[in-house]
């Protein structure tokens, strides 16, 4: 994992000292609430429905044991003993009292952490695919990369004020874990023939009231050229950029308003006077930033341990739980283990203080101390010998982390919703509670296999229903919470946007529905297909008869 | 208005003129871009300072070939969420090599100076004194800076590049 140097430190410890200073105006009446907004949003800090909301940057979804301790205990001493991790690979804490919030960042800097660019019309925090390092398909490791963006992004002077929130993904494989093309910028690390590193560059995508799927903009970008690339995006789109609208000012809109032709024209006119300046990395710094992350000291191990085999025999329960939270590595005898945060009945991304602690433990021993974040809101233990894996589950259970649901119907995506957002239409997180008890049966779950469901409380699709196999948006109508439900949304390589199925349906009806749109699936499915296979090879209509015959 | 150069308080020469407004006969005078484009031959034939002051939606490139005539150049923040002069003022400095003042006017605040000063700004224009004095503590408060910008600051990479290259050419302790 990456570690700050002494400049990376007083950074953090600076920044820190000057949002005390902030804080202080604020309680002694200095700046209005009005003025301490830009300033609190910049660090995070979010006035929610009932209470002000921290957001905690955890850069592409890496933490260390180490730093997943510090989290459990801010959680426990000035929150109410838990957090909540998002589709963005972040945390937040749902009940910070503001007066404390500059010794929680104090906390986190302690341990090389911060809540910067978490929030405002800035440049995110950078996510990327949870398995960098360690998955089996990989081409090259997006962390580097991810960590360069991260550098070059914080405190950017002339883009901290664009048009509109600015999300860059990185991916370094080519099964996209990250969602790069539902991202403003989205970069595939990859080779040329040589095997020299470059990039794909993609922008324009995004989900929101007007989904796209980004344009790839470059084939390959030399990695040299980074930095001076993005600039070059960066700059077109803080000039050109929509600000009379807040809803027409991502970069998509002004991708779409231009044409590709025309954005890249402008975007390469720009580079063309900036490349090979002082804006990209000096050569060295590439390769400093590089070796944190060299591989792990993995042992020599045979594939396929023994003993694995055998417990997966002689245990159901763990055969479960291998099948669908267990992933290929790419060292022989390790495999990528996935912890669910979505067990029968609970709220989507949330984990205890106590669940942390046993998390940071059971890393430090199995995982080499390391964890990600997935922006599928559930955790990694990225490097775990396969003969461990039966231990860990089972310590995973004790603390009721081993539900084996990855990727199945319960292992929902769901945004705050209208239990913290003020924005929301509709309730997420119960529907979310309702839906993972209704099919609460893993038998059934296994059976109806691949299925991603995603809901989002209102039209700015923080729950990427747009990307969802099953999408659900809850809408307001005359006061009551309906839900629009979308089909056939994927965020992978084939990224696609779902088709809205038919009229929205009130609260109490959509679990029937996600019933109806199954035992539809399972009745048309061939040998082998998924429900998006299927749904890919009928389409809308089958599922639109079923749903609205029956009401 | 009271102005912040140097980190200091300084007295403010210059003077707008509105676009209905007479030129004075003499003293510097800051005008908008479209008197510029409308009276161009009178106000170069005054023969006395001049400045011009550039809307947000107003462009680098639309005085880049008259710079040598400003003595300021003063770009506006309509609201400090307006993030386009940050822009302008760095095409300016570095793409246009313009050497003479940069002021930052409008809906300018305290804690968007350092970003300001970074991208070629050094004259700040405040609303009132007791804001002004309160803002000049804020261009020191974070050191260290991850990019290279218009003032020239040494970027974290940079440094720590120059450190490794004198350990390995023995210049260093
Ligand atoms: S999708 Fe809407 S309701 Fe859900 S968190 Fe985002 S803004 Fe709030």
């Amino acid at each position: 994992m990456y570690l700050y140097d002494t400049i990376d430190q007083s950074l953090v410890d600076q920044r820190v000292e000057q949002f005390r200073g902030q804080v202080r105006r604020r309680m002694a009446g200095e700046l209005s609430e009005d003025e301490f907004k830009p300033l609190r949003l910049m660090n995070g800090l979010y006035l929610q429905l009932h209470a002000y909301m921290l957001r905690v940057a955890i850069p592409y979804g890496t933490l260390s044991s180490h730093q997943m301790r510090k989290l459990a205990h801010i959680a426990q001493r000035y929150d109410k003993g838990y957090g909540h991790f998002t589709t963005r690979q972040n945390l937040q804490f749902n009940w910070p009292k503001l007066e404390e919030t500059p010794d929680i960042l104090a906390e986190l800097a302690d341990v090389q952490m911060h809540a910067l660019q978490t929030s405002g019309n800035c440049i995110r925090n950078v996510t990327a695919d949870q398995y960098a390092g360690a998955a089996a398909d990989e081409v090259a490791d997006p962390r580097i990369t991810a960590e360069v963006v991260r550098q070059w992004s914080t405190l950017h002077p002339e883009f901290s004020f664009l048009p509109r929130k600015f999300k860059i993904a990185v991916t370094g494989s080519s099964r996209d874990r990250a969602a790069v093309r539902v991202h403003d910028i989205g970069l595939v690390v990859k080779r040329d023939e040589a095997g020299a590193i470059g990039y794909q560059v993609i922008v324009g995508g995004g989900l929101g009231r007007t989904p796209m799927i980004g344009a790839t903009v470059r084939d390959f970008l030399p990695k040299r050229h980074l930095l001076s690339y993005l600039e070059a995006i960066l700059r077109v789109y803080n000039q050109a950029g929509r600000r009379d609208n807040m809803y027409k000012a991502r970069i998509k809109i002004l991708v779409h308003a231009l044409g590709a032709e025309e954005f890249i024209r402008r975007v390469e006119a720009e580079w063309e006077a900036i490349r090979d300046s002082a804006v990209d990395l000096p050569a060295g710094e590439h390769d400093r930033i590089a070796t944190f992350f060299a591989p792990p000291r993995f042992e020599a191990l045979p594939n396929n341990d023994g003993e694995f085999a055998r417990y997966r025999l002689e245990d159901r329960e763990f055969a479960q739980w291998a099948r669908t939270n267990v992933a290929p590595h790419k060292q022989l005898g390790y495999a990528i283990a996935n912890i669910s945060l979505k067990p029968e009945g609970g709220i989507p991304g949330d984990a205890t203080t106590e669940q942390m602690n046993a998390i940071a433990a059971i890393a430090e021993r199995f995982s080499f101390g390391e964890i990600r974040v997935t922006h599928e809101q559930n955790l990694v233990l990225p490097h775990v010998r396969q003969a461990d894996l039966y231990g860990v589950w089972q310590t995973l259970k004790s603390h009721d982390l081993a539900t084996p649901n990855l990727g199945l119907i319960s292992d929902i995506i769901a945004c705050p919703g209208m239990d913290y957002c003020s924005l929301a239409n509709a309730r997420s997180i119960p529907l979310a509670q309702d839906i993972s008890k209704r099919f609460a049966d893993l038998r059934r779950q296994h059976d109806i296999g691949e299925l991603k469901v995603k809901i989002s409380g209102c039209i700015n699709a923080c729950g990427h229903h747009h990307v969802g196999h099953i999408g659900l948006l809850g809408v307001d109508r005359k006061g009551e919470e309906y839900y629009q439900i979308t089909l056939g949304g994927s965020a992978d390589e084939n990224t696609n946007l779902g088709k809205i199925v038919g009229p929205a349906v009130p609260y109490d009806k959509v679990g029937s529905a996600i019933e109806t749109i199954t035992n539809t699936y399972i009745g048309l499915r061939a040998d082998g297909e998924s429900f998006l296979d299927t749904y890919r090879r009928v389409g809308n209509d089958p599922f639109k008869e079923t749903l609205y015959a029956a009401h | 208005m009271p102005l912040i150069k140097n980190k200091q308080i300084v007295a403010d020469t210059w003077q707008y003129v509105g676009d209905e407004a007479a030129i004075p006969a003499d003293g510097g005078v800051i005008v908008s871009l479209a008197r510029w484009q409308a009276e161009r031959s009178v106000l170069v034939g005054r023969n006395a300072p001049l400045g011009i002051r550039l809307k947000s939606d107003e462009s680098a490139e639309a005085i880049a070939d008259d710079l040598p005539r400003f003595d300021v150049v003063a770009l506006e923040f309509p609201t400090f969420k307006d993030g386009r002069p940050y822009s302008t003022v760095r095409l300016l400095r570095e793409r246009h090599h313009y050497t003479g003042e940069l002021r930052a006017v409008g809906d300018i605040l305290r804690d968007q100076l350092q970003f300001m000063r970074r991208c070629g700004f050094d004259a700040f224009e405040f609303a009132d004194e007791t804001a002004a004095e309160k803002a000049i503590s804020a261009f020191d408060e974070i050191e260290a800076v991850y990019q290279t910008a218009a003032d020239w600051r040494r970027s974290a990479a940079m440094i720590r590049t120059d450190t490794a290259n004198a350990f390995l050419n023995g210049t260093c302790g």
